[in-house]
C-alpha cells in the first residue's frame, strides 16, 4: 500500500532542521550578533548615564542636568530640528511634485535614473564641488553676480554664514531626491489604472484625477518616504563634516557634530546621558510612526 | 490640443534640465581630472590663497593631461593602500552580511514563532536608528573585544545591520506556501528547503541588498572616522578630504577613480536598486 506523504513525514527521525524550532538556528547568527553588538551594550551605556567618566562613581541624573543644560546640547538639538522640520517636507513634497510630472512621460525611466545618480557619488567626491560652489569665490556668486543679484564687494561665503544651513538643505535634497521619486512613482503605479481610467472617463480632469483618485492612495507611501527621510536626514552629516569640520558655522552644527566631539574628547558620561535620551525619543516616535500607519492599513 | 502638446514638452525638457543639473557635478571631476596643473592653479587660484576674485572653469580644458591619473596611479602607493581597504571592507561587509542576514529574513518570512512581530519591529527600530546613538555601544563592545583601530572594528557592526533583513525579507515573502509544505512532505529538511527553494527564489531581494549596501559602505565616513586611528587603514572616502587644495589635480583624480566602481555598481545593478529602495519601504 502506499505510504502517504504524511506518513512518510512522521516516520522520518527528527534533526535539528526538520525540528519545528529550526527557525531558531536560521535566526541566531544575526540575533547574536545584535545583540551582542547593539543590545548588551547598550544597557552599558545606560549605566554610564549615570556615573561619572573617569571614576565611575554614581551621580545619578546629574549627566542628563548637565546635557539638558549645555549650550551646544541646546543649539544642536535647535539645529537638527530646525533641519529635519525643513527639509523633509521640502522633499516630500517636491518629490511628490516631480513624480506626478515624471509619471506621464515617456522618458520617465531616463529622468529617473538622471536622479537617482547623486545616490551613487560617495560624499568624498561631491566635497570639493561644493566648495566650488558655494564659497566666497564660487561659482553659486558667480552666478549672482552676472544676474544682478549681488554687488561685487559684498559676496557671502556661504559656508560661512548662516546660509550654511542652507547649503546643508540643498545636499541633503540633491542627494535623496532620486529615491524620492522611485518611492513615489511606486506608489502612484500601485494604483489601478481602471480607476483613473474610469475617472476620466467620468470627465475628471488630470488635476481632478490625480487629487481626488491617486492621492487619498498614497498614504502608505507618504508614511514610507517619511521614515526613510528621516533616517537619511542624519546622513548628511558626512557632507557636513567633511565641507566644514569639526566645529563648523553655527547655523550647520548638528546634533551629530555634538555627538562627535564629545566622542573625540571622551567626554563619555554626557554622550551616554544625550545618546539615552535621543535614542529614547527616536525608539518612541518609530514606535508611534508604525502604530499610525499599521492603523491606516486595518482601515 | 497644441497648446498641451507644447506644454509636455515645456515639462519634459525642464525635467530633463533639472535631471542634468543632478548629474553635472561629475563633468566637473571629470574635466578637472585632465586638466593640467597650471590651468587648475589658475582657475581656482582663488579658492586656495582666499582671494577676492572669482574662479573660472572651462569644462574643456585648454591642455588636457594626463598627468595627474599618472601620477596617483604609479607614484602614489598611499593611494592603492586606500583604495584596497575599500575594497576590504566594502567586500567583507558584504559577504558577512549575506551570510548573516540571509538566514535572518528566511526565519522572519517561513517561520511564525512566537516573538516574531516583537522582534521584527525591534529590528525596524534598529534600522532607523542613526550611528551617532549606537555609536558609544558600538564602541564600548569593540574597545572590550580589543579590535578598536583594526578593520573588524568597521566591518563587524555593520555585517549585523538589520537593514539587508528587510530587502531579502520582502524577497522571501513572495515565496508560495504550498510549495514549502509539499517539499516538507517529500521530506526534504528545512536547510535543503532553504538552500533550493529559498535562496533561488530571492535572489532579486540578496541583489538589491548587495547595491545598495556598496552604494553605503564604499561611502562610509562616520564609523572608520570614529573607530580608525591608524591611516593607513583608512578607506578611499577618508583619504579623499585629506589631498590639500595645492594638490588638487590628484582630488579631481582620486574623486573619479572613487566613482568609478560605484558608477559601475549603479549602472548595473539600477532596476536591482530600484527594487531595493522599494522593498524598503517598510511594510510587511
Amino acid at each position: 500500500m502506499q505510504k502517504t506523504g504524511l506518513q512518510r513525514f512522521l516516520k522520518k527521525r527528527p534533526s535539528i532542521w526538520q525540528s519545528k524550532y529550526a527557525f531558531f538556528w536560521f535566526l541566531l547568527p544575526s540575533l547574536a550578533g545584535v545583540t551582542v553588538f547593539v543590545l548588551v551594550p547598550f544597557l552599558d551605556v545606560v549605566r554610564r548615564s549615570f556615573v561619572t567618566a573617569v571614576t565611575q562613581e554614581w551621580t545619578g541624573l546629574r549627566n542628563y542636568q548637565i546635557v539638558f543644560a549645555n549650550q551646544a546640547f541646546r543649539l544642536a538639538v535647535k539645529n537638527t530640528v530646525r533641519f529635519t522640520f525643513v527639509c523633509l517636507p521640502l522633499l516630500i513634497g517636491i518629490g511628490l511634485f516631480l513624480s506626478v510630472q515624471l509619471s506621464r512621460l515617456k522618458e520617465m525611466q531616463l529622468i529617473k535614473s538622471m536622479f537617482l545618480f547623486p545616490l551613487a557619488m560617495p560624499a568624498a567626491t561631491v566635497v570639493l564641488i561644493w566648495k566650488m560652489l558655494f564659497s566666497r569665490q564660487g561659482f553659486l556668486n558667480g552666478i549672482l553676480l552676472k544676474t544682478g543679484f549681488v554687488e561685487d564687494g559684498l559676496l557671502p561665503d556661504y559656508m560661512g554664514t548662516g546660509a550654511a544651513f542652507w547649503v546643508l538643505v540643498f545636499s541633503y535634497i540633491w542627494k535623496n531626491l532620486g529615491y524620492t521619486i522611485v518611492l513615489w512613482l511606486a506608489g502612484i503605479f500601485s494604483v489601478s489604472a481602471d480607476l483613473t481610467e474610469a475617472a476620466k472617463v467620468d470627465g475628471a480632469t488630470e488635476r481632478q484625477c490625480f487629487w481626488r483618485v491617486i492621492f487619498p492612495n498614497l498614504k502608505g507611501s507618504l508614511y514610507t518616504i517619511t521614515v526613510l527621510s528621516f533616517l537619511n536626514s542624519f546622513k548628511v552629516f558626512r557632507e557636513a563634516y567633511l565641507v566644514a569640520g569639526s566645529y563648523p558655522h553655527e547655523s550647520m552644527y548638528l546634533l551629530q557634530h555634538l555627538f562627535n566631539n564629545w566622542f573625540v574628547n571622551l567626554e563619555l558620561d554626557k554622550m551616554a546621558a544625550a545618546a539615552v535620551c535621543v535614542g529614547m525619543l527616536l525608539f518612541a516616535a518609530i514606535l508611534f510612526l508604525q502604530r499610525l500607519w499599521d492603523h491606516e492599513e486595518h482601515i | 490640443m497644441m497648446r498641451k502638446t507644447i506644454q509636455k514638452a515645456a515639462v519634459k525638457t525642464a525635467l530633463f534640465l533639472l535631471g542634468a543639473v543632478f548629474c553635472a557635478p561629475v563633468l566637473f571631476l571629470l574635466s578637472g581630472s585632465v586638466m593640467s596643473r597650471y590651468e587648475l592653479t589658475e582657475n581656482l587660484r582663488s579658492l586656495m590663497t582666499d582671494g577676492e576674485t572669482l574662479i573660472t572653469w572651462s569644462f574643456f580644458p585648454l591642455y588636457p593631461t594626463f598627468e595627474h591619473y599618472g601620477r596617483i596611479l604609479f607614484q602614489t602607493p598611499q593611494f592603492f593602500t586606500v583604495f584596497w581597504n575599500s575594497m576590504k571592507i566594502v567586500f567583507c561587509i558584504l559577504a558577512g552580511q549575506f551570510v548573516i542576514a540571509v538566514p535572518a529574513a528566511w526565519a522572519f518570512a517561513v517561520y511564525p514563532f512566537r516573538f516574531r512581530k516583537w522582534l521584527f519591529t525591534l529590528y525596524i527600530v534598529l534600522m532607523l536608528m542613526p550611528f551617532q546613538v549606537t555609536m558609544l555601544s558600538s564602541y564600548l563592545v569593540l574597545d572590550g573585544l580589543a579590535i578598536m583601530d583594526t578593520h573588524r572594528a568597521v566591518i563587524l557592526p555593520a555585517v549585523f545591520s538589520t537593514f539587508p533583513v528587510f530587502l531579502v525579507y520582502r524577497g522571501f515573502c513572495d515565496l508560495p506556501r504550498g510549495l514549502i509544505e509539499a517539499a516538507r512532505i517529500d521530506g526534504a529538511g528545512e536547510w535543503m528547503i532553504f538552500v533550493k527553494l529559498g535562496l533561488p527564489l530571492a535572489s532579486g531581494g540578496i541583489l538589491s541588498a548587495a547595491v545598495l549596501g556598496f552604494l553605503e559602505y564604499w561611502s562610509l565616513i562616520e564609523q572608520p572616522l570614529a573607530f580608525l586611528e591608524d591611516q593607513s587603514l583608512w578607506p578611499l572616502s577618508l583619504y579623499l578630504p585629506e589631498i590639500s587644495l595645492e594638490q588638487v589635480g590628484y582630488s579631481f583624480v582620486a574623486s573619479v577613480i572613487t566613482l568609478i566602481p560605484a558608477i559601475f555598481v549603479f549602472l548595473s545593478g539600477r532596476e536591482y536598486l530600484e527594487q531595493g529602495i522599494v522593498a524598503s519601504g517598510l511594510k510587511e
